[in-house]
């Protein structure tokens, strides 16, 4: 009887040894959470982050470069900070940020290093790193900073900054973790794919004290991390520092283009910022100070803000009129029947002098011709169908559209259209009379700087355009969008535009601009005066020269300054000298319109009237990144 | 009547084969397992534990030698001399003990530390064989049999546990597969399991829910049961029977809270749950079987492990050797280790039922027994199957007193089981 009790004990070891063997099979072949690359805590994968593309100007000026810098991480359950005192005295941090700090650090991980301090300087890594070995539980990793070489373009280029907890959400593939980097805004974000390179990824070995033990394998795994592409600008530094300076107590823009190509030679969005403030690691107080700055620094004024061209939008109305052939060159409309007031001038018996002169009832009339086109039976449908087909014409300059630059957040505009006065008024019971004001650019037309910027260079170039853009080179063999090398045609013949600039050329010479004329270079240029619903007007004007071989065409936009020719019709000018001559004869206009001040003008969205101004005139002071300075607002 | 063959013609090879592998193995492991890349020794440098390794398992040879030499007769008649010398020993080392870790276990002689809790499985071993080689002794019928082996049991265990060497102690819960096999009755075993599987769950689930549960099955079994066992008693026995789980159930409740120390308590709690205390008591669990784990089937190579050789794993070359293995041999490799040790368990087993005398099978069991019973906890801890008890891995794991009592312990059976041909039955 006993003796069949063997079997029993032998089954029961039998049994043991089976499960044991189950058990291991599951840990080691069959569950993946031991595998070496998710729970190995001997084995580290190092994430390297390349150094991000630099971004260079037309002349192959640095713009944007990476400096390197050392961010300290603490491990909580290592770190022995003995005087508190000593340690917060050498980061230069407050007791209550040690403690934030460390309470954060904690509630992300115990095990785990955190970040304590995000990019401390090489200066302040090389300063404190002796005295941080008296500390445990805290290391430095490498990690790099955007540097601008000059204070401008701070829009244009965008910012860099951590990821947002709900883009790391959206993003489609799992490629950034919390804590990484990405572009936030302008050709950082429009270029994130190029700019940000490769991760490389190392296999490490570590002791339990995370002491490092030499590569994994002999580093067989490991990818090695591939730099980001260098991006290449048409931006002129100089020019664009100029016109900085120049739009400096204003609020507007200053776009600039090559007309033959679309690249963009300057773009000013006015006030601006240092961009090296966001690119520290202040990043989040300086950040906070700029969203509250009531002239709204990070609005990109060339292309989000909006404004009715006025008077240069005359200029389409003519081209469109010849192409269309309501009106010929020698065309001439008196003041007489015109609900439009008009200045003093002599008689416009052409076009040309329409334009120089920028007669009101001149462009009425041309208007009225293009939706009635000498129709008037039944005014309500002629006017229907006549909208319909000038807002295409007006369309092909890309009026009311997208022009498809690289920047993020490009505003439409709007180019109305029988759909649009349909809502209003119902379908024919609308006619000229209630849309006459679109014929000198008023009423619902809006367009931004950039667009008119553009329009110069259509004139410049007699009828055709390149999509404006920042960037025509990606990488070392400079690859280029596609986008940006087809050739836009407007449907309106060369020979057509040549009154048009013959009437620019005169309002520079002796018309509207004549005050900021140019020794030496001849400009073609038109005034505009956009109306503002409450306040003085805003001063645009847009220009091209030479006017035989046009290099540059600009749009310059002065919220609150008044007529054309007083405020934006100089800045162009002596942007458009900068940039071809490189030199200023007008010393006293320049003189001028450097101390120009229209912030006493500017009327804020939600106020009545101009407020007294003071703190914008400070520009936003760059952080140093000493160590020891406490954080600099921008506006304190 | 002893005819002088060699030994060498009747030992049993199948053991002595398994003995060297493990002893190899284990070996190759421990040079693994201190193994440092920057500071490289020799596997023979005596300066690491894999060189002294060596030293003890020469020993250990010289040892069986003697063992083997020895007349068989010895053992059976100094047994209980034995038992006394080693209790001598463990009252010793109470006062003239060396503290190492927590525990006054060690004698130190020289360089060397010796652990005479080790060695008190063979004299366990030996004097309960004597006391059942008694043929008049049943362990069937008279109760009063129990209490000679529960003393012989309890001495030393009590003495062990004055040393703060649980682990040690809980080795001698091994010879109920002894007093199973000569006659304990098998619901003995069966309610220690039943005890067993009643305490996990009342770690892991709310009591009332477990007594509403018993309640239940109670109610099915005595429903299902045929209406004359019914009537002859299976009714109210069902009934007790559930009541006095219900009542182990909240029992070990209590016995949780008040009677175990705290880090008896957190060793428990951390089996059902290792992330319960991740840096603490959950740690080496968690850090063992990521190393395990991290072998995959094939492991990272020899010298290759990562985990054990950066000090993750506590302990690696004594207790959680096993984990050096399963790293760098992966599944390979532990499922050999796991074979090995169930070929020879087993085969003692078999070579214990073919003893004639009783005390020689009675011994090869409590051989088989605690050689089994080590490994079960000891791969059991480092795969997270069993709370983490401190024993080694037999043969394996780093340590003269644990190499030495094991070889001892099995080179004492295989001489009794070489000299069968010529022993008498008596039993």
């Amino acid at each position: 009887m006993l003796e069949n009790r063997r079997f029993v004990i032998i089954i029961f070891f039998a049994l043991v040894g089976l499960i044991y063997l189950l058990r291991l099979f599951y840990l080691q072949v069959l569950d993946e959470s031991y595998s070496i690359e998710s729970s190995s805590n001997s084995i580290k994968r190092v994430i390297e982050i390349p150094f991000r593309g630099q971004i260079y100007d037309r002349t192959g000026k640095l713009i944007v470069y990476n400096t390197p810098v050392y961010d300290l991480l603490v491990t909580p359950y290592k770190a022995r900070v003995d005087d508190t005192l000593r340690f917060c005295q050498v980061l230069g941090i407050e007791r209550r940020d040690f403690d934030s700090l460390m309470a954060a650090a904690s509630a992300y991980s115990r095990m785990k290093p955190s970040l304590f301090l995000r990019q401390l300087s090489k200066e302040d890594f090389a300063s404190i790193q002796d005295i941080m070995v008296d500390y445990s539980g805290f290391e430095f990793a490498k990690s790099s900073l955007r540097t601008y070489t000059a204070p401008t373009l701070a829009n244009t280029l965008g910012y860099v900054s951590e990821i947002t907890r709900s883009q790391l959400e959206k993003q489609e593939e799992p490629y950034y973790r919390q804590s990484d980097y990405i572009g936030q805004s302008g050709i950082e974000k429009i270029y994130e794919n190029e700019l940000r390179g490769k991760r490389g990824t190392k296999f490490v070995m570590q002791n339990v004290n995370g002491v490092y033990k030499g590569p994994w394998k002999s580093g067989e795994l490991d990818t090695m991390a591939v730099a980001g592409e260098n991006l290449y600008t048409g931006i002129d530094l100089e020019v664009q520092q100029y016109a900085d300076s120049l739009m400096v107590n204003k609020v507007g823009s200053v776009v600039a283009i090559e007309p033959k190509t679309g690249r963009i030679i300057s773009i000013v969005s006015a006030p601006t910022y240092d961009p090296n403030i966001l690119a520290s690691r202040y990043f989040s107080k300086n950040f906070a100070a700029l969203v509250r700055n009531p002239y709204k620094p990070l609005f990109n004024r060339p292309v989000m803000a909006s404004y009715r061209p006025g008077s240069t939008f005359k200029l389409i109305q003519a081209l469109i009129g010849l192409q269309e052939g309501v009106i010929t060159p020698g065309s001439g409309f008196t003041h007489a029947n015109c609900p439009m007031n008009c200045h003093n001038h002599p008689a416009t018996g052409s076009v040309a002098l329409g334009v120089m002169h920028s007669c009101n009832p001149y462009f009425y009339n041309v208007f009225r011709r293009l939706i009635y086109k000498n129709n008037i039976q039944n005014t309500f449908k002629a006017s229907a169908v006549g909208l319909d087909n000038w807002h295409d014409r007006i369309s092909k300059f890309g009026i009311g559209q997208r022009l498809g630059i690289d920047l993020p957040s490009e505003y439409k505009g709007n180019l109305p259209n029988k759909k649009y006065y349909d809502r209003f008024y119902g379908e024919y019971r609308w006619k000229f009379s209630n849309i006459y004001s679109l014929s000198i650019g008023e009423g619902e037309l809006l367009i931004t700087p950039l667009k008119m910027a553009n329009v110069a260079a259509i004139i410049a170039n007699r009828g055709y355009f390149y999509t404006p853009h920042v960037i025509h080179g990606i990488g070392d063999k400079k690859t280029v969008n596609p986008d940006f090398l087809v050739r836009h045609e407007t449907g309106v013949d060369a020979h057509n535009f040549e009154p048009v600039i013959e009437g620019m050329i005169g309002a520079v010479e002796g018309g509207t601009a004549r005050r900021s004329k140019v020794e030496g270079i001849t400009i073609a240029g038109k005034t505009g005066t956009s109306q503002n619903k409450k306040g003085d007007d805003s001063s645009i004007f847009i220009a091209f020269a030479p006017v035989d071989d046009p290099k540059i065409a600009i749009a310059v936009f002065v919220e609150y300054a008044g007529a054309g020719g007083s405020a934006a019709a100089p800045i162009a000018n002596l942007v458009i000298e900068k940039y071809l001559t490189r030199k200023i004869t007008n010393k006293a206009l320049e003189e001028r319109m450097l101390k120009a001040d229209f912030m006493s003008k500017v009327i804020l969205p939600g106020q009545k009237k101009p407020v007294p101004v003071d703190t914008t005139k400070k520009k936003p002071v760059p952080v140093k990144t000493n160590i020891l300075n406490k954080p600099v607002a921008v506006n304190p | 009547m002893a005819e002088n063959k060699p030994i060498t013609k009747n030992i049993d090879w199948i053991v002595v084969l398994i003995y060297i592998a493990c002893l190899g193995i284990g070996w190759v492991n421990i040079y693994a397992a201190v193994y440092n890349p920057e500071v490289q020794t020799s596997m023979f440098d005596s300066s690491n534990n894999a060189g002294k390794q060596l030293m003890w398992i020469g020993t250990a040879a010289i040892l069986i030698v003697c063992i083997l030499v020895i007349d068989y007769k010895f053992y059976e008649t100094f047994s209980f001399i034995i038992y006394a010398v080693v209790i001598l020993l463990l009252i010793m080392v109470l006062f003239a003990g060396s503290n190492i870790n927590g525990s006054r276990s060690w004698i130190k002689i020289g360089a060397f530390s010796l652990q005479p809790a080790e060695f008190s499985k063979l004299a366990v071993s030996l004097a309960i064989s004597k006391y059942l080689s008694d043929p008049a002794i049943s362990l069937t019928r008279k109760l009063k049999d129990y209490y000679p082996i529960m003393g012989i049991i309890a001495l030393p265990a009590f003495l062990i546990l004055l040393s703060n060497e649980t682990g040690s102690m809980l080795v001698f819960a091994s010879f109920a597969i002894v007093l199973y096999r000569e006659g304990m009755p098998g619901f003995i075993p069966a309610i220690g399991m039943v005890m067993a599987a009643l305490l996990i769950i009342t770690l892991l689930f709310v009591k009332w829910y477990i007594a509403a549960a018993i309640i239940v099955i109670a109610g099915l079994v005595i429903w299902l049961m045929p209406v004359m066992t019914r009537r002859r008693g299976g009714l109210w026995a069902t009934i007790i029977v559930a009541f006095v789980m219900i009542g182990i159930v909240f029992g070990v409740d209590f016995f949780m809270n008040n009677v175990l120390q705290k880090h008896q308590r957190g060793r428990i709690m951390v089996l059902l749950d290792p992330d319960s205390d991740p840096r603490g008591i959950g740690w080496n669990v968690i850090q063992s079987k990521i190393a395990i784990g991290s072998g995959g089937f094939t492991g990272k190579g020899f010298l290759q492990g990562t985990q054990t050789k950066f000090d993750f794993v506590p302990e690696q070359s004594t207790d959680f050797i096993f984990c050096t293995v399963g790293e760098e041999h992966g599944f390979a490799g532990t499922a050999v280790v796991v074979i090995l040790f169930i070929s020879l368990i087993s085969r003692l087993v078999i070579l214990a039922e073919r003893q004639r005398s009783r005390f020689a099978r009675v011994y090869g069991y409590c051989v088989a027994g605690i050689i089994f019973f080590h490994f079960m906890i000891n791969i059991g801890m480092t795969i997270g199957l069993m709370p983490v008890i401190g024993i080694p891995l037999p043969f394996f794991s780093y340590g003269g007193s644990s190499l030495w009592s094991f070889s001892i312990l099995l080179f004492v059976f295989l001489k009794i089981d070489a000299q069968r041909p010529f022993t008498l039955s008596r039993g």
